[in-house]
């Protein structure tokens, strides 16, 4: 004898019931329930701002007072273009930025290609974890620990002595270092996740068709690993282009953000203007690096 | 195997010549803690303990301790909201804009954070300034939450990338409300995520100094009170003891995300290698 399944009558309307049938007639309310709170904070908090800061690269200084004034002038951005300190600035933090990301791409490779084809699976996990965890260790801290370690009584001129040598730690050359460093796990990452994403079969496939090492690097590893490459370049790019920090540490050389972060108490339009040209630089490096394919590696 | 012997101890040797290199400063940084001495000389003569109960008992770094943890978990907790809310929409509807909310949400970290910090400056000093708020902690935690929505989104979307929408409508066929279904079913699913997102989030914000230099005002987190003692040389040990104090407090959170999210998939079944990506911060 099968049991008679027990009626159940059908549950009350409670108003959470109603509310939700009112939103499975209503997906689009339902949607926009959902995304109403993110939106507005985003759209208030976040493009508001951006937009306030846009509107004040078109104000006014006052000469003597200081005070921003709030009439429309082109004034600052005239002031950027035409003062050669403003685009020496600008090509040396792009030229430092370039520079940076060649060194990472050059460090990272190696790490990364272990990770994706030598390493057993276990020691590749603990690898992920070891690099993920430092970069997120205080990137303040960071730059300070290579400011102590680059200074003149520091680390490296302790071991560079015995030799006869000295290294000038406090400079452009240093900060070039230390950029590379703080930047090297954003390159690692995405590398590492494109290399593994190659068959091995493709480098066999190279191989029995008489590509030796090299070869088969350059024509089909490179290749093939390139979109990542240009994936992690856009942090290393990108968080050279406006940092502040590091280089206000470690030299004296100013920089897109050090220019930036000096002005904003006495010319804020001109700061906002100026800030204007990171932003740019990063949305074509972006718009490129999307045609690159970049954006499938991220 | 493609790569021949030597190539695999030529490949060995550079990991660990990298891994040295990125550990070092740590190591260097938690060595000073250790050194009696005020001058910051390399090798360290003598060591001692006597900086750690300075740090501990300075009323300064206590403020700024203090003023560190409520931002870090009152952006935490708007984060976590905000960005299980767009995570939702996102990953469980076909709409118009689904790209922009994409882009709209990782934009705050992705642009230069001296341009975010400008102009969230520009916007307390001309908008909220005559409205009566001025910079203070909740102008660090609206700077905070706003680009840690980021890293809770992330989590919560590879997550509910994985889990199927069909256990909802089960749920709603049962007889659940929308609310029942969240809370009994999706949630379940999402918890860990949104723990190693919430982590991540701690993290970011209890590090995070380039935005927060421009927001804060007068008040001081810990990584502004480092920036600030940075300039008086007489106070370095009680910065190096707050600098080891600052890099244990993000790292360990972090740490045990990278196993919440490893343990639930993320590095178990590899479909999408990438998400290990997705977790880095701009700091």
């Amino acid at each position: 004898m099968t049991s008679v399944p027990v009626y159940e009558p059908p549950p009350q309307e409670s108003p959470g019931r109603r509310l939700s049938t009112f939103f499975y007639r209503h997906p689009r309310v339902r949607l926009w329930t959902l995304l109403a709170l993110p939106v507005a904070w985003l759209v208030l908090v976040y493009f508001g701002s951006l937009f306030v800061l846009l509107l004040s690269s078109l104000w006014e200084t006052d000469p003597f007072t200081r005070e921003v004034v709030h009439t429309f002038t082109l004034e600052n951005f005239q002031r950027i273009f035409e003062q050669d300190v403003y685009r020496n600035v600008a090509s040396r933090t792009v030229q430092m930025a370039v520079l940076v990301t060649i060194a990472d791409v050059v460090l990272a490779f190696p790490i990364a290609y272990y990770m994706a084809r030598v390493a057993s699976p276990r020691t590749r996990d603990i690898l992920v974890v070891l690099i993920l965890v430092p970069l997120w260790a205080n990137y303040l801290v960071k730059a300070y620990a290579w400011r102590t370690i680059l200074s003149e009584g520091g680390v490296i001129n302790w071991a560079l002595d015995p030799f006869g040598l000295h290294f000038d730690g406090l400079s452009t050359v240093g900060l070039w270092l230390v950029f590379t460093y703080l930047w090297l796990p954003f390159m690692i990452l995405p590398i590492y996740a494109g290399l593994e994403r190659i068959p091995t079969s493709f480098l066999e496939a190279s191989a029995d068709l008489g590509g030796r090492s090299f070869t088969t690097f350059a024509r089909v590893i490179l290749p093939l690993a390139f979109p990542a490459i240009v994936a992690g370049s856009i942090f290393t790019f990108c968080l050279t282009l406006g940092d502040y920090i590091a280089p206000g540490l470690i030299t004296s050389e100013q920089f897109i953000g050090t220019v930036i972060y000096n002005i904003r108490g006495e010319a804020l339009p001109t700061a906002a203007a100026f800030s204007l040209v990171p932003i740019a630089v990063v949305v074509v490096y972006l718009l490129v690096a999307r045609r690159l394919g970049a954006f499938e590696s991220l | 195997m493609v790569e021949s012997r030597l190539m695999r101890i030529l490949l060995r040797g550079g990991a660990v010549l990298t891994l040295a290199f990125i550990y070092l400063p740590l190591f260097v940084i938690a060595l000073y803690a250790f050194n009696r001495n005020v001058t910051q000389a390399w090798p360290i003569e003598n060591y001692s303990t006597r900086w750690f109960s300075v740090a501990f008992h300075d009323p300064d770094v206590r403020d700024a301790l203090r003023n560190s943890l409520i931002a870090a978990v009152g952006a935490t907790a708007i984060a976590l909201v905000l960005g299980t809310l767009a995570s939702l929409a996102v990953s469980r509807y076909r709409f118009f804009g689904r790209e922009v909310i994409t882009f709209a949400v990782i934009l705050p970290i992705a642009l230069p954070g001296i341009v975010t910090g400008l102009a969230l400056q520009a916007t307390i000093i001309d908008v909220l300034g005559p409205l009566g708020i001025g910079f203070g902690l909740t102008t660090i935690i609206v700077g905070h939450a706003t680009f840690c929505i980021v890293v809770i989104y992330n989590n919560a979307i590879a997550r509910m990338r994985r889990t199927s929408g069909s256990l909802d409508e089960a749920s709603a066929d049962l007889g659940a409300d929308n609310w029942q279904t969240f809370r009994y079913v999706m949630l379940p699913q999402m918890r860990t995520a949104l723990l190693a997102g919430g982590l991540l989030a701690f993290a970011l914000s209890f590090d995070e100094v380039i935005v927060t230099v421009f927001t804060s005002g007068a008040e001081q987190t810990l990584p502004i009170w480092i920036f600030a003692t940075l300039a008086r040389p007489d106070d370095q040990p009680i910065v190096n003891v707050v600098a080891l104090f600052v890099i244990l407090v993000s790292i360990i959170p972090v740490y045990i995300a990278t196993r919440l999210a490893g343990s639930s998939g993320l590095t178990a079944e590899r479909p999408k290698r990438s998400a290990v990506a997705a977790n880095v911060p701009a700091p």
